[in-house]
């Protein structure tokens, strides 16, 4: 296959990307739809201080979930830690930086940020201290809304069923998830692709993810962990 | 609670579903809800992570590991199910699409405050979707057990856990029986056998109305 946009590469290369104390932002939701090969890469860097942005914090063993059990997370912007009891346990002992954002509206930060907005406005939440807190408030049409500041990350890793030579992406059913979102707002984004296919076999209406928001793809090695209900 | 007091609420919050409605069922007792819908009638259960069209668990061995419910267990797709991304997940919500949630609750007020994301210094797990969902949702209906675990009321005057959101609960359902949300307080509208209203006032934290048309539900 050609390779005329430089972006099919492989983990190794990639690796370079990634530093102690950066910003990263991941696709996925309990897991589901983390670049497993990226994730692993990761970890066997020795990568630590993250800051990591996405919908939660996985499983211990799954996902991005990995990266917090084995203490590489210094702060984590999420909508939920729940199905891994070492982030609440780190939070709770001071170790770990935790900021919830709505599921949603997490989403539309993320997005934001992909889109070039510097925030949207919001009123989930607008009558709930812990959510309001530290905000600022605007007037719009007589209402109140929150402003919800947009994210991006240094880099972005996503998980794809398929990748074509320009980084066009289509997803795999509810592994979509904050995939696409996650996509557009890295500076630098990588796809993990199950399947990488020459350009032209994506059919141009099916593309979820235009190549134009993915710097780099590598083939994925698959998932390395077992599933909470296997 | 055992099952078939659990498979009892289910049937009683299907009742609340029609045809053609969007529905967003929370984990736990309210998964229980589709076995308990006619089969004459289509509705489209939605999922945060972005299915609309969620069909029941498959068989076992037919797992997809890409093909799970927002609470990463494995589902099947509806015909006429579709996937989208997380913000148009919530875009359907925040827009009013989604006719029904039916989730958990730790507290609810008699203002219909839910509180069920939170316990200070405990469980502080993060409020997922739960908050755009109560806020959003056209009807919101919360099943649980009448009261938790040491025996104190979870339907009181005042939530004492913080907030998940404010005077956004519809419908109570519990063992004992089925509270709506109006706005001159609590109204109890149906009890469970075999209990009564001595039982209701006993567990229950706050005053409530009784409907003139009080339904003793039989099954």
């Amino acid at each position: 296959m050609k390779n005329r946009f430089e972006k099919m590469t492989t983990l190794e290369n990639v690796l370079k990307f990634f530093h102690d104390g950066m910003t990263l932002m991941f696709g996925g939701f309990g897991g589901v739809g983390s670049p497993p090969t990226i994730i692993n890469g990761i970890l066997e860097k020795g990568i630590k201080n993250l800051t990591l942005i996405g919908n939660d914090t996985g499983f211990p063993h799954i996902g991005i979930g990995q990266l917090v059990s084995q203490e590489r997370a210094a702060k984590v912007i999420a909508s939920h830690i729940g199905s891994n009891p070492f982030a609440g346990q780190m939070m709770h002992e001071g170790r770990l930086e935790v900021e919830f954002s709505p599921q949603g509206i997490l989403a539309e930060r993320i997005r934001a940020g992909g889109v070039g907005l510097p925030g949207v406005l919001s009123d989930i939440g607008i009558d709930n201290e812990i959510v309001k807190k530290g905000k600022n408030i605007i007037q719009l049409n007589g209402k109140e809304y929150l402003v919800e500041t947009a994210l991006t990350a240094e880099v972005s890793i996503v998980y794809a069923k398929k990748a074509d030579e320009y980084g066009n992406l289509i997803y795999d059913k509810s592994a979509r998830n904050t995939n696409p979102l996650v996509a557009m707002a890295g500076n630098i984004t990588i796809a993990e692709a199950e399947e990488i296919v020459p350009l032209g076999s994506l059919d141009p209406e099916e593309i979820v993810t235009p190549g134009v928001f993915v710097d780099y793809v590598i083939p994925s090695k698959g998932v390395n962990w077992k599933w909470a209900w296997e | 609670m055992g099952i078939e007091i659990r498979n009892k609420l289910a049937r009683r919050a299907a009742e609340e579903i029609n045809h053609g409605m969007v529905v967003n069922l929370g984990i736990g007792m309210p998964s229980l809800v589709p076995n308990h819908l006619p089969k004459n009638i289509t509705v489209m259960f939605h999922a945060e992570n972005g299915i609309t069209g969620m069909g029941p668990s498959p068989i076992k061995g037919e797992e997809d590991e890409y093909l799970c419910n927002a609470g990463g267990l494995p589902v099947t797709l509806n015909t006429g199910g579709s996937y989208c991304d997380s913000a148009a997940a919530f875009a359907m919500i925040r827009k009013g699409r989604v006719d029904i949630t039916i989730l958990g609750s730790l507290e609810v007020s008699e203002k219909g405050d839910l509180a069920n994301w939170i316990v200070p210094g405990k469980k502080v797990p993060g409020m997922g979707g739960a908050m755009e969902l109560a806020q959003k949702a056209k009807k919101v209906i919360v099943l649980m057990n009448h009261c938790d675990k040491h025996g104190n009321a979870k339907i009181v005057k005042e939530c004492t856990l913080p907030l998940t959101s404010s005077r956004c609960v519809n419908l109570i359902i519990t063992e004992l029986g089925v509270f709506e949300v109006t706005s001159q307080g609590l109204v109890l509208t149906e009890l469970f056998p075999p209990y009564d209203m001595n039982k209701v006032m006993k567990y229950t934290g706050c005053d409530f109305l009784v409907s003139d048309e009080l339904r003793r539900i039989t099954y």
